[in-house]
């Protein structure tokens, strides 16, 4: 940890050449020690760190609404109940993560430095489009950790100020981005979640529906995922929702969360599997 | 062979000093001031692009006049130094203080050796705090000194005229429309006593911090409009339209 920049005296050179607007790039001449990636892990070893589970996102008429549910596992156990799975990114977007918890939130505080430190630097922002491919950047350095086992799968959604919509990216282990329409999911309780936004979704969606649309996906990943946790009604422990507009970024406040989760774990009572898709 | 010059040490410094007071010098002012939520800074600038004054991190912003490069220089450091800090640390681990150390020691450096030119720039830098009695302003000469300021300050041409102007009509807790009039007063004043010139909006960069914004981010660009409401507003109702307000979603 080199945090007192080199002894007492004047800002070291690196920190006073023109050039970087990235806070990766600064990092990894001045304290490579510090980026995620660069920790070398002995050979052939498997280890067992809390994993995260399923974020699911979609987009709506004017933003994007992207969600997560509240437990880390590891192996068998759950290893936390309440653990925050998604991120504000900065203004415009947010950043969702399954995988290695330890890995994905050191991760994401990284990716949130990036964008404003480029914001700082350069006095405007990233399009949506080069925030995206930064986190491609990030992962890629981490491919070596993934392949021991410790691999991290984000969710990047944002509102569009160029094209004026909201958009969701998602990644794979090697840093493979694609963008997704209308709607997405990753995670263990992916499959289950992505079943449930495909019967239910439409573009014509509002932010409010799309918010009950992501707690039902949720609701049907923990179903059948034992991995996913559902909304714990006895502790209060509910998922996190952020809705994304032209306006900026809203975290849903816990009271709202609670509302939707419990009308949705109300309906569950006479209707197990949820609402249904008409058959036509 | 001649026999080399000898400068004695007093002179040798008395002499960068001065180079460096007269390229500060030949630029334009920038005033800083506390009004009731926060620090102001105003500046004589007409450029959109090339700022005097800037975001460092949360709550700590920058502004400086003299030779650009320099300070852009000076600048980018500080935000590396920030990030890193409040990365390796945690946010609440950047301070206005530490940031004006590591500057005084970088000016002091470069001032006292032979091989480089002295910086031609001054700088301040400023903390908001929870309430006003914490807020910190921090000045810095090219030599390295750092002064600690209180309530208002002025830094590049004619900062002597200016400040002293501005230090009798400052007041604590004076709104944000009423602390940026005084600050464009300030600045329009011909210091050989001669008919004020008179700064519109587009000659003037103004940037906040507010404590009261909700944001971790206290840094805030008033810009065009915003800006010619708040200086065109009567002292009498400037209270009540500082609260309405509303916060720009866009604040580079």
């Amino acid at each position: 940890m080199e945090a007192n920049i080199r002894g007492t005296g004047r800002l070291p050179a690196a920190f006073l050449t023109p050039g970087h607007s990235s806070f990766m790039e600064f990092l990894a001449e001045h304290s490579p020690e510090l980026l995620p990636g660069r920790r070398k892990l002995p050979e052939g070893l498997t280890l067992e760190a809390p994993h995260g589970t399923t974020i699911v996102a979609a987009v709506f008429d004017g933003g994007v609404v992207i969600a997560g549910d509240r437990r880390a596992t590891m192996g068998n156990v759950i290893a936390q109940r309440d653990i925050e799975k998604v991120f504000p990114a900065d203004e415009y977007s947010a950043v969702g993560i399954a995988g290695t918890a330890g890995l994905a939130v050191e991760m994401v505080r990284l990716f949130q430095l990036e964008l404003e430190h480029y914001e700082k630097i350069e006095g405007t922002t990233l399009s949506l489009e080069g925030k995206a491919n930064r986190l491609t950047t990030m992962i890629r350095g981490n491919l070596g950790m993934a392949m021991q086992g410790l691999a991290v799968v984000p969710m990047f959604a944002g509102y569009d100020l160029d094209l004026g919509r909201g958009r969701i990216f998602t990644y794979d282990v090697t840093g493979g981005r694609s963008e997704e329409r209308g709607f997405a999911a990753t995670g263990s309780g992916s499959v289950f979640a992505r079943g449930s936004l495909k019967k239910l979704y439409s573009p014509e969606l509002t932010a409010d529906q799309a918010g009950v649309l992501v707690i039902q996906a949720l609701y049907d990943a923990a179903d059948d995922d034992s991995a996913t946790g559902g909304p714990d009604l006895a502790r209060k422990i509910f998922p996190i929702v952020y809705v994304i507009t032209g306006e900026g970024l809203r975290r849903l406040s816990e009271e709202e969360v609670a509302r939707i989760a419990v009308s949705v774990t109300d309906e569950r009572r006479t209707r197990p599997d949820g609402p249904q898709a008409p058959l036509q | 062979m001649s026999t080399p010059f000898y400068v004695s040490p007093q002179q040798a410094m008395a002499d960068r000093a001065e180079y460096a007071r007269k390229g500060i010098a030949r630029g334009r002012s920038v005033v800083v001031l506390t009004y009731a939520d926060g620090i102001a800074f105003v500046a004589e600038n007409t450029s959109r692009a090339l700022h005097k004054v800037s975001e460092i991190y949360d709550k700590i912003a920058f502004a400086a006049v003299g030779r650009y490069n320099e300070f852009e220089n000076l600048r980018i450091g500080g935000v590396r130094y920030a990030d890193l800090r409040g990365y390796s640390y945690d946010r609440a681990d950047v301070t206005a203080r530490g940031l004006a150390n590591v500057y005084a020691q970088t000016l002091g450096t470069i001032f006292s050796s032979v091989g480089e030119k002295p910086y031609e720039v001054e700088l301040i830098v400023a903390e908001v705090g929870q309430s006003a009695d914490d807020d910190q302003i921090y000045r810095l000469t090219p030599d390295g000194s750092v002064v600690d300021e209180q309530n208002s300050v002025v830094v590049g041409g004619n900062a002597d005229s200016i400040g002293n102007y501005l230090g009798q009509r400052h007041q604590v807790g004076m709104s944000l429309a009423e602390a940026l009039k005084l600050a464009v007063e300030s600045l329009a004043r011909d210091p050989n006593g001669g008919t004020p010139r008179s700064l519109t909006p587009e000659q003037l960069e103004v940037a906040v911090l507010d404590r009261v914004r909700p944001q971790q981010r206290k840094f805030k660009r008033i810009l065009g409009p915003q800006l010619g409401r708040l200086l065109s507003q009567d002292p009498g109702d400037a209270a009540a339209a500082d609260q309405a307000e509303p916060e720009s979603s866009e604040d580079e």
